[in-house]
Formats: C-alpha cells, structure tokens, sequence
C-alpha cells in the first residue's frame, strides 16, 4: 500500500512482445493446433486438401457458437440455449429455402438473422427482467426453442439453396484454402471489430468484469447484459445457417453445440466469471476441439474415446488458464 | 438546515447543491427521515454522521445509486431526479468511492473511454496528483489500490463536474497521495466547483472544510462552520440525546476486577494483515472486552483472522497459553475459539428446525462421525433452548424466527457446544431491545463460566451495557483502551475518530492522537 507512484511507472514500448503477451494463450492454441495436424498428418500421410477442406466445415457451425458463447460469457452470463437456438433457426431456413429460387434464399436468410435476434433478445429480456439466474432462464429456454423447431419440422428434412451451399463449399481460389473459412473469417470480423471497438463492446467487458463499478461508472447494466444476449442469438443465427448450408439438410433435434461451445470458450482462456479475452480465443479453441476430434478418427482411435478426449483437454485447458492471467 | 444553524451563515449565496427533506425507508426500517443538505458554489462541505446515521444512503441517493421516497434535490436552483450514477454524471455531479470504480480486466485507457472522460485534462489532473508517468495501456488489476484511488479521482476530475463527491476516498490512502489529495481539493474552494467531502478522519475536515453538515437517526440535526474547536461541536451533535442520558451501567458484579487477575484465554500479538497493523490484546478469562471502530478501519478482518477465515501476514496468536494458528474455522472451532456474525444467514441452515441448528457444532466433526449420541445431544440442546428463552413456537424452522431469536440460535449451538473463546462481531444488528438485553445477558453468562468474549459493536451504548472493557480500532491500529465505567459515548466516539483523550480515556498510542490523524492512518 505504501507503493505508490513509482509502481505504475511506464513501461517501454515494444509492440511486438506486448501483441506477443497479450494474444499468448491464442497463439498457444495456434502452435497446438498445428501440432495435431501435423501428427494427423503423420500418422495417415493421405491427409491433405480434402482433410483440411472437411475440417473447416465442419468448424465453422461450433466455431460461430462458440463466438456467441463468448459474448455473453464476456458479459458475466452463460447461455445454454445456443444449440437449440442454431436448432430452431437452422429448420426454419431449410424449410422456408427448400426448392426454391436464390432471390428468395436471401429473404430467408435476413429473415432468419432477425429470428435470431429476436430469440436472443427473449432470453436477455427474462434474464434483466425477472432476474432469475440466467443460467436457469437459458436452460429453460433451450426446451422451449428446441420444441418450437420440432414444431417447423418433424423430422430431418427440407433444404438449401443452391448459392448458400455454394459458399461454404470448395476451395477459395487456393485449394489450400476453405471457403468455410473465409466465411468464418468475414462473420467474426464483421461483427466483432466494429462491436469490441463500440462503448457497447467496452460496456461487456466492463458489467463481466465488475457490475458495481460499471455500473458507478455510468453503465447500465441490465440494458448492456440484454443486448449481450441479442448478440449472441445473432451468431446463434447464423451458426443455424451455416449448419444447414454445410448439411444441406435441417435437424430439429439440437446437436451437441451448446455444451461444446462452453468448452470452446473454455478452451478459449475465457474466465467464465466473465470479463476477459476476446472473440478470437474462443473461435480458435472450437477449431482445436473439432481438429481434434476429427484426427482421433483418422488415427483411428474408437470414436467411444473421443468425448473422454475432449473432457480432459478441456479440463486441463481451465487448469491452465488459472495461470494465465 | 432545517434545525439548529450553530453559527449565522455568512455569505448567503444560491446553493449550488441543495437536499431538502431527503426520506428513504427500507420495508420497516427507516434509514432517512428528514435528510438535508446545502452546499454553496466553491464550497467544501463536509457531510459526518456517526453508523447508522442514514450517511451511506444520503449518499446513495445523491449519487443517484438509489431513488428517495421523499424530497427534492436541485443543482443550480434546476430540480435533478437522477435515477442512476450515469445520469447523476451527466448532470454534474460525479463521485469517488472509497472502492475505486474502475474496470479490473480493461486497461487504463479503455476505463476513460467507458466513462467519456477526456485523454488530456485526465494527465493534467494525475501529475497534478502526484502520479504522472502512468501507462495507460496497464491493466487496472495490475495497478496498486492506492494509485487506482488517485486514477479514480483524476478521471472524475478531468470532466470538470460542478459537484464532487468524495465518499471516503481518503480512508485507506498512504499519507503523501492523501496529502496530494487534500491539496488538490483545497485549491478548488472559492471556484465554480463544490465538494462533498465524506470522511471519519476530524483532521482531513479541519484541513479543508468550510462547513459540515451532521447526520443523525436519519435527520440533518446541524451544519457547523468549521474552524477550532468545531469538532466538539460536531461530536456533540453526531450524539445527540444520547450524550446527556444518564448512562446506566448494568451490574457487571465482580468480574471485571476478578477479570484482571485470571490467565487470558485469547492472546494477540503483533497481529498484522492487509488492513491490520501491529494488533495486540488479551482477552481474559471471565472477561467481555468490546471492539470500537468507525467502518472499515480493519475490525472486519481482525475478525476473520482470528475465526480462521483468514490467514494473518504476521503475528502471534495464542489461546489459553498455547500458540495457534488457525488455516480454517474449523481450526479455531477445535480450540474452542468460535465466530458470531451480524448476518445470522451466514450461520444458520434456514429450512432446519432450532434442534438441528443447535446440534449441528455437535454432529459436524469428523472425528465423531457415525452416529449422533441422540440423548447427549438432547440434553445439550435442551439445555440450551431453555437457557435462551428461545420462543418454541416456530421451532420447526429457524427462517421463521425473528432476527433476534435467530442470532440467539447461532450464540446457543456454541453455548452447547462448549465454548472457550466467543468472537461476535455486532451480534445485536437489527434486533429489537428486549432481545439485546437477553443477549448482553447470555454473554455475560458465558464470561462467567469462565470463557473469554470479544465483541465488535456498531452501538456505543453496549460498550457499557455488555462489557468489562473495550480497545478502539483506527486505521487497523488499536488506538486506545477504556474501561466501560468511563466509556461514555464522547469518549468513545472521540477515540474512534483517533481524536485523543479526555479525562479518564488511556491512550496507547505513542504519536500525540489526533493531530497527526493524517500520516498515522497511513500504515
């Protein structure tokens, strides 16, 4: 206590270590991830294009919840309706898109983003509003979601339009390239950069981090914790899309993305007590969680170790982030 | 300003800030009757009020944290009804807490930004403050809880607001940033700006104030100009009728004077923490030794140290002789050393009968796993209940007593349980007087069955009424010892402010007590 002014001394500039120590675990998850595919590699030499090509694919319906996870857990919250969510959207595109023509395709599409929003801002709206713990309320919700998109399709069905495939298919000049990729790339920037840059982004960080204090520094909470959740049913959304244009086909029942997606964030180095990181850390552990799951295959390891797998690497994950700080 | 103006105001000026029949009841508690306050252009306008004065909540609605039920608040003659700290800032009047509002996980620059506070007046405010390399790009929890008061502090200042309000922010400063503090403040008088200045040290007010507004059961009983001598003044009003009642000492028989000769069941030496510094006491067999202090002046943590909730940084602790050191309050349990909260949630299973909630210290050791010797524990219970006169007509469930029965419930498991050293840190918060008196009782029972009993209170009156003697706490030191025969509430509430004594009160402290308030508080 005695310390005072001499202890918040400036500290020299070095850009490149400071980008270096704050983006640490980030780049940490980077290098893991390349290990795990060069081992893939190594073990199954036939590993190459299409392997890379099925792995973003297959990344980027998590890696989008895993975004919107991150956001309210940013906030200080949790949402464990995501999955029904991506579940509810995703029949209401293949139902409305199937058969039809490529102008209507992008009816649907807008039209579902703004279901999405409207799904996020009903579980922010229950949680500000009758202040039950917002992981009862999401919980909740999930059922209510989920059942709402057994009631637009029964069973596996419906479909895609043609260009909306198109887009997360194929290679992206490059063959070493994914589209899927490209797009998750776009998805997360568009939103996220603009948003962390915003005194709204700053207001998520800021009601995670430490309620009494934001709220003392003028910012309203219930309002910026409702938003959170808006913009979490808005990459729930299109996390929804992007299912059914990888699948070409809409499931009602959810997949398991909800769970996953709080590993992901786990994964991330994302406190769950709220307030730090950013998008990016998460999006890249729904990567590594996918990588890994898919080089298990290859390896050829039964598929009966993989959640085994993925509870420990999440688990020392949490572990590790303890000294991350 | 609605009762007793102590001297004629002399600049009639339009209040730039002025509180006017302030009122504010949570359910059956009123904690703000008739609250004023008036503050004129470049002023620095003290606000004092002893605990429980209805200060915090005074404080809350004018920062705009908390809606009043009554009265209006105008700033510069216009009516305000801010409805929350973001609104109270934009219309001028912003506030430093004593727990600096700043964002843990963003960096410097990203908590100006949340708050729009402008990059170039904040730098000019911070080496004005005495802090002017700072790297804005730092993590605000990497940075020391000093230098984030004065960051707190520079941020509101670099916004110009018209009304300051500084709600303790000087209590827990090293002595040169408080200093630099207080500077800073002072050169605002006579400006366009006034300052609310809310602080428990007599000295900072002396220092800088002009006038002092006095709080008490939720009234403004008084505004004081401030120069010599005003601090009896304030200490006077601060107490009210409560100075001039007859203060009627219960029987305390012989124990007192038996107390001194017996061996100390819990003994303190040189304990030191985060918020306290170089603590020593005993507490006697047969003896109920009383805890004094304002808020926040490290009471809360010598408590948890000594219950086993926390580790001490240094220092000695010893019961019935032998040395202890607790990791956890089961720990201190073993040694018969147990904790009383003011919360009785903390300490009770609500859904369980009264039965249960006694027997529980019985039950809850691992040693004596397997089951419950149910007569043993029926006659101590018994026992117990009886002894407590606890009403048995809700004994099903203890959420449905009333608070006082509660906390009778959580003193009688350890009565049963047996008991060598009691901490209750201000037990009878919230309880009605018939219930208090029961529980002076039961702790005097307990000392004289030869355990030993510290007890914190927030209410003076029990210093006389429950103990033998009692150490008063300032900026985490222990700053005097009075025996309750001469603990009147002047006395009392003059060495709580570390004021110095009067008469009888012995003062431990070597530096000459209230004069160097400023730099001793420090640590």
């Amino acid at each position: 206590m005695t310390a005072s002014a001499p202890a918040v001394e400036e500290r020299r500039a070095r850009p490149l270590r400071g980008i270096l120590q704050r983006n640490g675990w980030t780049l940490g998850l980077l290098g893991f991830l390349v290990v795990l595919l060069v081992f893939t590699k190594v073990i199954q030499p036939s590993y190459g294009v299409s392997g890379i090509q099925g792995l973003a694919i297959a990344v980027l319906p998590l890696a989008l919840a895993a975004a919107a996870q991150a956001v309210v857990v940013i906030a200080g919250g949790i949402d464990l309706s995501i999955g029904s969510m991506m579940a509810l959207t995703s029949v209401i595109a293949a139902a409305r898109m199937d058969d039809q023509s490529a102008e209507v395709g992008v009816t649907v599409v807008v039209l579902v983003v703004v279901i999405g929003l409207v799904l996020g801002a009903v579980n922010g709206a229950l949680v500000v509003v009758t202040r039950v713990p917002d992981i009862v309320v999401t919980l909740a919700m999930s059922f209510v979601w989920a059942g709402a998109a057994l009631l637009v399709l029964r069973t596996p069905g419906g479909g895609s339009v043609e260009w909306l495939r198109d887009l997360v298919l194929g290679p992206f000049g490059n063959e070493w390239i994914p589209r899927a990729a490209i797009v998750l790339a776009v998805v997360v920037a568009v939103i996220w950069i603009p948003l962390q840059r915003s005194r709204l982004g700053l207001s998520f960080y800021a009601i995670g981090s430490n309620q009494l204090a934001a709220f003392r520094s003028g910012v309203s909470v219930g309002w910026t914790k409702f938003l959170a959740y808006v913009v979490a049913g808005l990459f729930s959304a299109l996390a929804g899309i992007m299912l059914l244009a990888s699948t070409g086909i809409g499931t009602p029942v959810p997949g398991p993305y909800t769970l996953l997606s709080v590993a992901a964030v786990v994964l991330g180095g994302v406190s769950l007590f709220g307030g730090r990181a950013t998008i990016v850390a998460p999006v890249m552990g729904a990567i590594l969680l996918t990588a890994l799951v898919n080089g298990l295959t290859r390896v050829g390891l039964s598929e009966f170790y993989q959640p085994l797998t993925v509870g420990v690497v999440v688990v020392l994950a949490a572990f590790l982030t303890r000294f991350n700080r | 300003m609605s009762t007793a103006p102590t001297a004629p105001v002399t600049a009639p000026a339009e209040p730039l800030l002025d509180a006017t029949g302030v009122a504010k009841r949570y359910g059956a508690v009123v904690a703000l009757r008739d609250a004023s306050l008036s503050v004129r252009r470049g002023e620095i306008h003290a606000l004092m009020g002893a605990n429980g004065a209805g200060k915090s909540t005074f404080v809350k609605i004018l920062t705009g944290a908390v809606r009043p039920d009554a009265g209006t608040i105008t700033v510069a003659g216009l009516t305000r009804a801010d409805h929350s700290p973001a609104q109270a800032r934009r219309n001028g009047i912003v506030t430093v807490y004593q727990e600096p509002s700043l964002i843990p996980d963003l960096d410097v620059r990203a908590n100006l930004r949340l708050t729009e506070t402008p990059l170039e007046p904040f730098r000019a405010k911070l080496d004005e403050l005495g802090l002017p390399r700072l790297d804005l790009g730092r993590s605000v929890r990497s940075i020391p809880l000093a230098s984030l008061r004065i960051i707190d502090l520079a941020r509101a200042l670099a916004i110009e607001p018209d009304i300051l309000l500084l709600d303790e922010m000087t209590a827990a400063l090293p002595a040169n940033l408080s200093e630099r503090v207080l500077e800073t403040i002072a050169r605002a008088r006579g400006g366009s700006r006034s300052v609310v200045f809310i602080s428990h040290r007599m000295s900072e007010i002396r220092l800088v104030c002009d006038r002092a507004t006095v709080l008490r059961e939720g009234d403004t009983v008084g505004v004081v100009d401030v120069n010599e001598g005003s601090e009896e003044r304030i200490v006077e009003l601060m107490l009210g009728e409560i100075a001039k009642e007859a203060s009627a000492v219960p029987e305390r028989g012989a124990t007192a004077a038996r107390a001194a000769e017996t061996p100390p069941r819990l003994s303190v030496r040189n304990l030191a923490a985060r918020e306290v510094h170089d603590v020593s006491f005993d507490v006697r067999a047969g003896e109920v030794l009383g805890v004094v202090a304002l808020e926040g002046q490290g009471q809360d943590q010598l408590f948890d140290i000594l219950a086993g909730s926390e580790r001490p940084d240094g220092g000695e602790l010893r019961v019935d002789g032998k040395a202890v050191s607790f990791g956890h309050p089961a720990d201190a349990i073993r040694e018969g050393v147990v904790y009383v909260a003011a919360d009785r949630a903390e300490a009770l299973l609500m859904q369980r009968s009264v039965r249960e909630n006694i027997a529980l210290p019985f039950s809850s050791r691992i040693r004596r796993w397997g089951i419950i010797n149910g007569s043993r524990e029926g006659r101590a219970v018994g026992g117990a209940i009886e002894r407590l006169q606890i009403d048995t007509r809700a004994q099903r469930e203890v959420r449905r007593l009333s608070g006082g029965n509660q906390q009778k419930v959580t003193i009688a498991r350890w009565v049963a349980g047996g008991v060598h050293m009691m901490l209750c840190f201000d037990p009878t918060r919230g309880i009605d007087i018939r219930t208090k008196n029961q529980i002076y009782h039961l702790l005097r029972d307990l000392a004289d069955a030869g355990a030993g009993v510290l007890l914190y209170t927030s209410e003076l009156n029990e210093i006389r009424l429950a103990c033998d003697r009692a150490i008063v706490i300032f900026g985490g030191k222990v700053v005097a010892e009075i025996d309750a025969a001469d603990a009147d509430d002047t006395t009392l509430l003059r060495a709580a402010h570390n004021l110095g004594p009067r008469a009888t009160a012995a003062i431990l402290g070597d530096a000459p007590a209230g004069e160097s308030a400023l730099g001793e508080a420090a640590g």
